[in-house]
C-alpha cells in the first residue's frame, strides 16, 4: 500500500487537491446560497419563502446525482456546455446550500427574536438587525451543522467521478485500471480521505472553540 | 396637532386578533417627566410602549414626539433612535460584550468611531456602575447588571425619552434595587421617562404622574400620592393596595 502510495503519489496529490478544491469552493459558496434561502425562508415575503420551500424540497428530495447528470448532460442540450469540475461544482453547491439553508434556519430560529427587536429599537433597520445580530449568533450555533455538511461533501465530491472530473477518485479508478491492484489503490484512496477528514473535523473543532460566546 | 409635549398619545386603539387590549387611550408627558403606567395584566400597558416606537404599530390613534407624528412617519428608524426602550428579559446581544452591546448603535446607527463610541459607551457604564464589566458577555452578568447595561445601551443614543417596559419583573427580588436605583437617578437627571412597573415605591417616590389602566382603558391619573391616599375610583384604592401587598414598598 505505501509503495503503492510512494510510486503515484502524485496523481494522488493532484486528484486531493482537485476534491480539497471542489468541496471547501462547494461547501462556503453552500453557506452564502444556503444562508440567502434562510433568510428569505424566514424574513422574506409569504411568495419569497414558498419559492424557497419548494426549491429546498426539489433539491433535497433528489438524488445528487441525478442533479449532476442533469447539469453535465442535460444542460448541453440547451446549449450550455460545461467543464466537469465546474459541473460538479455547481450541483454541489445547489445541492449542500438546500441541507445549509434548513441548518441555518434552525439555529437563526433559536435566537430569540427579542435580540432582533432591540436592535430595532436602538434604530437598526431589519437588515442591519440581521447581520450585526442575529447572523453573528447563528453562523457560530450552525458551526456543528457545516462541520458534518463539509465531511459529507468531501466525500459526495467523489461523485465527480463519474462524469470524468479529475479528482481523488478519479484519478484512484484510472490508476487501478492500469495496474490492476484494485484493492491496494482503494485502500490508499480511503486512507487519504479519512486523514483529510480527521484533520479537517479538527480544524473546525479548534475555530469553535476560538469563536465560541461565553 | 402637534404640541409642546415631548410625547403625545391620542385614542391609541389596538388589538391582537379578536382581543381588543387598548380602547382609547391619551395622554403625554413633558420633557423631564416621569410617568409610571400601572395595572392589571393584559390591560395593555406594554403594547402601548411597543406601539410608540412601532415594534407593534397601533390599529387606531396617533403618537407625536414633538412635532413627528410617529404613527405616520417614513423614518421610523429615526424615531426609535431618539426614544430608548428598556425591554423586561433585557433584550441584550448575547454575542457582545457589555461593552460591545452599548457601541453597535453608536458605530452602526450613529456612524460613529469605533474609538469615540467606546469611549461613550464606557461612560454610560460608569453611570450605572458597571465600568468593570465592560469586557464582561450577557452569560456572565447578574440580571440586575444586564438590565443596567440595557439601561446604558438606551441611553448612550442619547434620546430623548426612554421607555420602560417592566424593567425588573424578571428579576429576583433582591436584584430590583440596583435597577430602580439607577432608574432613580435618571428620573433626578431631568431625563424623560415612562415606566410600567408594578414596583409602588419607585411610582411613588419618583413619578410625577401615576397612570392606572385596566380593560385597555385610563380609570385615572394624577399625582401618586393622591391616587394612593384619596383615589376617586375605588377600583383604583383596591389595586394600587394590593400591588403594595404583593411587591411592598421596596426598592431604591
Amino acid at each position: 500500500m505505501g509503495q503503492i502510495f510512494s510510486q503515484y503519489y502524485p496523481l494522488f496529490l493532484h486528484g486531493l487537491g482537485v476534491t480539497i478544491f471542489v468541496t471547501i469552493i462547494s461547501c462556503f459558496s453552500g453557506t452564502v446560497l444556503g444562508t440567502l434561502l434562510a433568510l428569505g425562508k424566514i424574513y422574506g415575503n409569504k411568495f419569497t419563502s414558498r419559492l424557497v420551500t419548494i426549491f429546498i424540497a426539489i433539491i433535497r428530495g433528489t438524488p445528487l446525482l441525478v442533479q449532476l447528470f442533469i447539469i453535465y448532460y442535460g444542460l448541453p442540450g440547451y446549449g450550455i456546455r460545461l467543464d466537469p469540475i465546474l459541473a460538479a461544482i455547481i450541483s454541489f453547491i445547489i445541492n449542500s446550500g438546500a441541507y445549509q439553508a434548513e441548518y441555518l434556519r434552525g439555529s437563526i430560529q433559536s435566537i430569540s427574536a427579542n435580540q432582533l427587536k432591540a436592535a430595532l429599537s436602538i434604530g437598526m433597520t431589519r437588515w442591519q438587525g440581521i447581520i450585526h445580530i442575529i447572523l453573528p449568533q447563528a453562523l457560530r450555533r450552525v458551526i456543528p451543522a457545516w462541520t458534518n455538511e463539509f465531511i459529507y461533501m468531501i466525500k459526495y465530491s467523489s461523485l465527480a467521478y463519474v462524469i470524468g472530473a479529475r479528482e481523488l477518485m478519479t484519478e484512484g479508478k484510472l490508476l487501478a485500471s492500469r495496474n490492476y491492484q484494485f484493492f491496494n489503490v482503494y485502500l490508499v484512496i480511503a486512507v487519504i480521505y479519512l486523514l483529510v477528514i480527521v484533520i479537517f473535523v479538527y480544524l473546525f473543532r479548534q475555530l469553535e472553540k476560538k469563536v465560541t460566546i461565553p | 396637532m402637534p404640541t409642546k409635549h415631548l410625547l403625545k398619545i391620542e385614542d391609541l386603539h389596538h388589538s391582537f386578533g379578536s382581543n381588543q387590549v387598548l380602547k382609547g387611550v391619551s395622554f403625554s408627558l413633558n420633557k423631564g417627566e416621569t410617568k409610571v403606567i400601572v395595572g392589571p395584566s393584559g390591560t395593555g400597558k406594554s403594547t402601548i410602549l411597543n406601539n410608540i416606537i412601532r415594534l407593534v404599530p397601533p390599529d387606531q390613534g396617533k403618537i407625536y414626539l414633538e412635532d413627528t407624528e410617529i404613527t405616520a412617519t417614513k423614518k421610523i428608524n429615526e424615531v426609535r433612535q431618539q426614544i430608548g426602550f428598556v425591554f423586561q428579559d433585557f433584550g441584550l446581544f448575547n454575542h457582545l460584550t457589555a461593552l460591545g452591546n452599548i457601541m453597535v448603535g453608536l458605530t452602526k446607527v450613529k456612524k460613529m468611531t469605533k474609538q469615540a463610541a467606546a469611549e461613550l459607551a464606557l461612560n454610560e457604564l460608569d453611570r450605572v456602575g458597571l465600568k468593570e464589566f465592560s469586557d464582561s458577555y450577557p452569560s456572565q452578568l447578574s440580571g440586575g447588571q444586564k438590565q443596567r447595561v440595557g439601561i446604558a445601551r438606551a441611553l448612550a443614543m442619547q434620546p430623548k425619552l426612554i421607555l420602560f417596559d417592566e424593567p425588573t419583573s424578571s428579576l429576583d427580588p433582591e436584584l430590583t434595587g440596583e435597577v430602580l436605583k439607577v432608574m432613580r437617578n435618571l428620573a433626578e437627571d431631568g431625563m424623560t421617562m415612562l415606566v410600567v412597573t408594578h414596583e409602588m415605591g419607585f411610582a411613588r417616590s419618583v413619578a410625577d404622574e401615576l397612570i392606572f389602566m385596566e380593560g385597555g382603558h385610563i380609570i385615572e391619573q394624577g399625582d401618586p400620592e393622591q391616587l394612593f391616599t384619596e383615589p376617586v375610583h375605588q377600583r383604583t384604592r383596591e389595586f394600587l393596595f394590593q400591588l403594595t401587598d404583593l411587591y411592598g414598598e421596596g426598592g431604591a
